[in-house]
C-alpha cells in the first residue's frame, strides 16, 4: 500500500512481542514514545529501521513502503543509547560515514561532517578518535552522524538514558535545536524529554497504543496510569518575564535550568506534586508562589493523598498526607491555597508557546 | 594463588624450554654456513616461506567468510558443520593427507576429473599449498569467528541504518573491527603451515625443489646428516619465533 502523505505511517501486528501498534508521524513533526519497559517501543523502533519484521501490516515512510525493503535502503537514521561511535574511525570520519556510503566523495563527505559538527557543537573534537570523549561528547558526535545521513526519520532510542545528569540539559538543547524541522521518533521515559522536544505523545502500553495527543494535553491530564506516573509532575506553559513563568493569572517564580532563556520567551515551569503544599488561607509573609485554587479531585497514593487542583485553565496536584487531607477537608469543590517554594520550581526554555 | 602452583608451572616451562636448549647446544656453529647454505636447504627454506605464504592467503580468501557465515547466520546443523569445519586441528595429519589423496589423488574421487582437464595435484607444490591450508584453515576460522563474536553486530546495525550496504560494511565496519582477531589467525595459521610436515609428505611427497619443504627436508637429513638436520631446525625455531614476535599473542587482540 502507497500513500502520497508525506511523514511515517506505522500500522503493525508483531505476534511473537504481542505488538499492535498503529501510529503516524507527520513531515518535521515530533513523536515522543512512551510507555514502561517492555511495552514495544524498540519493536515499533525496529519495524521502522527494518531490523524487526512484523508479522503483518506496514510501514510507509513519505509515501514508500517499506515492507521488505533492507535497512540500509530505509533513508532511516538510528540512535541509541550507548553512541556506537566506530572505533576504528575518527570522530570526523565517523560523521562522514553515511554520506561515504552512500556515494559521496570524500573530500564533501568530510565537509557535511564538519558542517554537522558545527551543528552540534563539537567541531574542534573532529580529529579526535571515539575512545578519547566523554559520554556527552560521544553522544553529541552521534546525533551529527545521524544527521549527516540525512534520514527521512530520525529514530532516536532513549538517546539520554546513559549520559550523567548534569550533561544532560545541554544535549536536550541541541536536539532541540536539531530536530525542530525534521520528522522524528523518540523513545524516552522522561516526560521532561517529551515536554521539551515533542509535538506530540503516543504512550505505549502492552505493546497497544493507550494515548495518543499533543504534549502538554497527555502530561498534564493524563488517562493511562503510565502516563499519569511519569508524568505526575505538574508543568506550568507560559511566558519567561526573567523572573517568572506567567500564565494567565498564574505567575510562578522558578530558577531556570542550565540552558539560555530569553525573556519573553516561551518557558515551561515544572515541579513535582510534593513541592506543593495547601492552605486553607493564603500563606504569608515567605517567598513562595501562592495560587487559589479549588480541589477537583482526591485520591490515595501509597501512603500520601493526592490532591488534584483547579487554578484557572490549569490543573495543579499536590501530595499531602491523610491526616493533613482530613484536617484541612479536603473534598472536590473546596477553596484551597496553594504555595510552591521557588527553588522547587524548574524552569525550561519550552518549544512551543 | 597457592603458592605450590609454582611447582608444576615451573617443571612445564622447563620441559618446553630444555629440549630447545639441547638442541641449541647441539649446534655445530663452526659448519653452520655450510650446513644452512647447502642448495637443498636453500630450495627447501624457499619452498616452504613459499607455499605457507601461499596458503595463509587461501586461508584468508576462504577462512574469513565462513567465520562470518559461522557468526553472522543460524540454521539447523550449524553446531556440527562448526565441529567439521575444525576437524582437521584434531586427526593427526598424516589422516588429513590420506584424506586429500583420497580426493585429489591419481584414483581419487575429483582426481581423475582434474586430470582430464590437464591437472595433476598430487606430489606437485600445489599438492604442498594444499595440504597446509586445510591444516591451517581451523586457526584462522576460529581466531576470526571469534574475534568477530565478541565485536557483537551492534556496529553493523547503526552502519546499516547509515545507508551502507552490506559489502560496504562489511569493508569498512567488520574487517576494521575484527583485524587483530584477523591478524592473529593469519599469524597462527601461516606457523601451523609453516611446520605442516605429516600432510605434505603424505599427499605431496619429497622432491627437491618442489614438494620438499622444510621441515621435510629435516626429516630426511636427519638419517643422512643428523648436524645439518639439527643447524635446519634452528633456522625453523628462529622463523618460528619472529614469527610470534610479530604477532605478539595476547596484545592488542582484546
Amino acid at each position: 500500500m502507497t500513500t502520497a502523505r508525506s511523514g511515517l505511517v506505522l500500522d503493525i501486528v508483531v505476534d511473537d512481542r504481542d505488538v499492535t501498534v498503529r501510529l503516524e508521524v507527520a513531515h518535521g513533526e515530533t513523536l515522543a514514545l512512551l510507555g514502561p519497559n517492555g511495552a514495544g517501543k524498540s519493536t515499533v523502533l525496529g519495524a521502522v529501521a527494518g531490523l524487526v519484521a512484523p508479522t503483518s501490516g506496514h510501514v510507509v515512510l513519505d509515501g514508500r513502503d517499506l515492507t521488505g525493503v533492507r535497512p540500509h535502503r530505509r533513508h532511516v537514521a538510528l540512535l541509541a543509547q550507548d553512541p556506537l561511535l566506530f572505533p576504528h574511525l575518527s570522530v570526523l570520519d565517523n560523521v562522514a560515514f553515511a554520506p561515504r556510503s552512500t556515494g559521496a566523495g570524500r573530500r564533501a563527505s568530510r565537509s557535511a561532517a564538519r558542517a554537522h559538527l558545527r551543528e552540534v557543537g563539537v567541531e574542534d573534537l573532529a580529529d579526535r578518535r571515539p575512545d578519547r570523549l566523554s559520554g556527552g561528547q560521544a553522544q553529541r558526535v552521534a546525533v551529527a552522524r545521524a544527521l549527516a545521513a540525512d534520514p527521512a526519520v530520525l529514530l532516536l532510542d532513549e538517546p539520554m538514558a546513559a549520559l550523567d545528569v548534569d550533561v544532560v540539559p545541554a544535549l536536550r538543547q541541541v536536539l532541540r535545536r536539531a530536530l525542530a524541522d525534521r520528522t522524528v521518533l523518540l523513545v524516552t521515559h522522561d516526560p521532561l524529554d517529551a515536554l521539551l522536544l515533542a509535538d506530540r505523545v503516543v504512550v505505549l502500553e502492552r505493546g497497544r497504543v493507550v494515548e495518543d495527543g499533543a504534549t502538554q494535553e497527555v502530561l498534564t491530564r493524563p488517562r493511562s496510569a503510565f502516563a499519569a506516573r511519569i508524568a505526575g509532575l505538574n508543568l506550568v506553559a507560559g511566558r519567561w518575564d526573567g523572573r517568572a513563568v506567567v500564565h494567565g493569572d498564574a505567575v510562578l517564580t522558578g530558577l531556570p535550568s542550565s540552558e539560555p532563556l530569553p525573556t519573553g520567551g516561551a518557558a515551561v515551569a515544572v515541579f513535582s506534586p510534593a513541592a506543593v503544599s495547601v492552605y486553607p488561607q493564603p500563606p504569608s509573609g515567605s517567598p513562595r508562589n501562592a495560587l487559589a485554587a479549588v480541589v477537583t479531585d482526591v485520591e490515595p497514593l501509597g501512603d500520601r493523598v493526592r490532591v488534584t487542583t483547579a487554578v484557572g485553565s490549569l490543573t495543579i496536584t499536590a501530595e499531602v498526607t491523610p491526616s493533613a487531607a482530613a484536617d484541612l477537608e479536603l473534598v472536590p469543590g473546596a477553596e484551597v491555597h496553594l504555595a510552591v517554594k521557588a527553588v522547587e520550581v524548574a524552569v525550561h526554555a519550552a518549544r512551543r508557546p | 594463588m597457592p603458592r605450590w602452583l609454582y611447582v608444576p608451572a615451573v617443571l612445564g616451562l622447563l620441559f618446553v624450554l630444555l629440549p630447545l636448549v639441547a638442541m641449541v647446544s647441539r649446534v655445530e656453529w663452526g659448519d653452520l654456513g655450510t650446513l644452512v647454505g647447502s642448495a637443498s636447504a636453500r630450495d627447501a627454506l624457499w619452498l616452504s616461506l613459499r607455499t605457507s605464504g601461499t596458503s595463509t592467503l587461501l586461508c584468508l580468501l576462504l577462512g574469513v567468510p565462513m567465520a562470518v557465515v559461522l557468526a553472522r547466520t543460524r540454521f539447523p546443523g550449524q553446531g556440527v558443520l562448526r565441529a567439521l569445519v575444525l576437524l582437521p586441528l584434531v586427526v593427526p595429519p598424516v589422516v588429513s593427507g590420506i584424506a586429500l589423496l583420497a580426493t585429489f589423488g591419481r584414483r581419487g574421487v575429483v582426481g581423475p576429473t582434474l586430470e582430464v582437464l590437464g591437472l595433476d595435484i598430487a606430489f606437485s607444490t600445489a599438492a604442498v599449498v594444499m595440504a597446509q591450508t586445510f591444516v591451517s584453515l581451523p586457526f584462522l576460522v576460529i581466531s576470526v569467528e571469534g574475534a568477530l563474536r565478541t565485536a557483537g553486530e551492534r556496529y553493523e546495525v547503526v552502519a546499516a541504518t547509515l545507508g551502507a550496504s552490506p559489502t560496504t560494511v562489511f569493508r569498512r565496519v567488520t574487517l576494521p573491527l575484527v583485524l587483530p582477531g584477523l591478524l592473529a589467525g593469519a599469524v597462527l595459521a601461516f606457523a601451523r603451515a609453516l611446520g605442516e610436515f605429516g600432510a605434505t609428505v603424505t599427499f605431496a611427497g619429497a622432491l627437491q625443489g618442489s614438494t620438499t619443504t622444510l621441515p621435510t627436508q629435516i626429516y630426511l637429513e636427519r638419517f643422512a646428516d643428523p648436524d645439518a638436520a639439527v643447524a635446519l631446525s634452528l633456522v625453523l625455531v628462529v622463523v618460528a619465533v619472529v614469527v610470534i614476535g610479530v604477532a605478539r599473542p595476547g596484545r592488542g587482540d582484546t
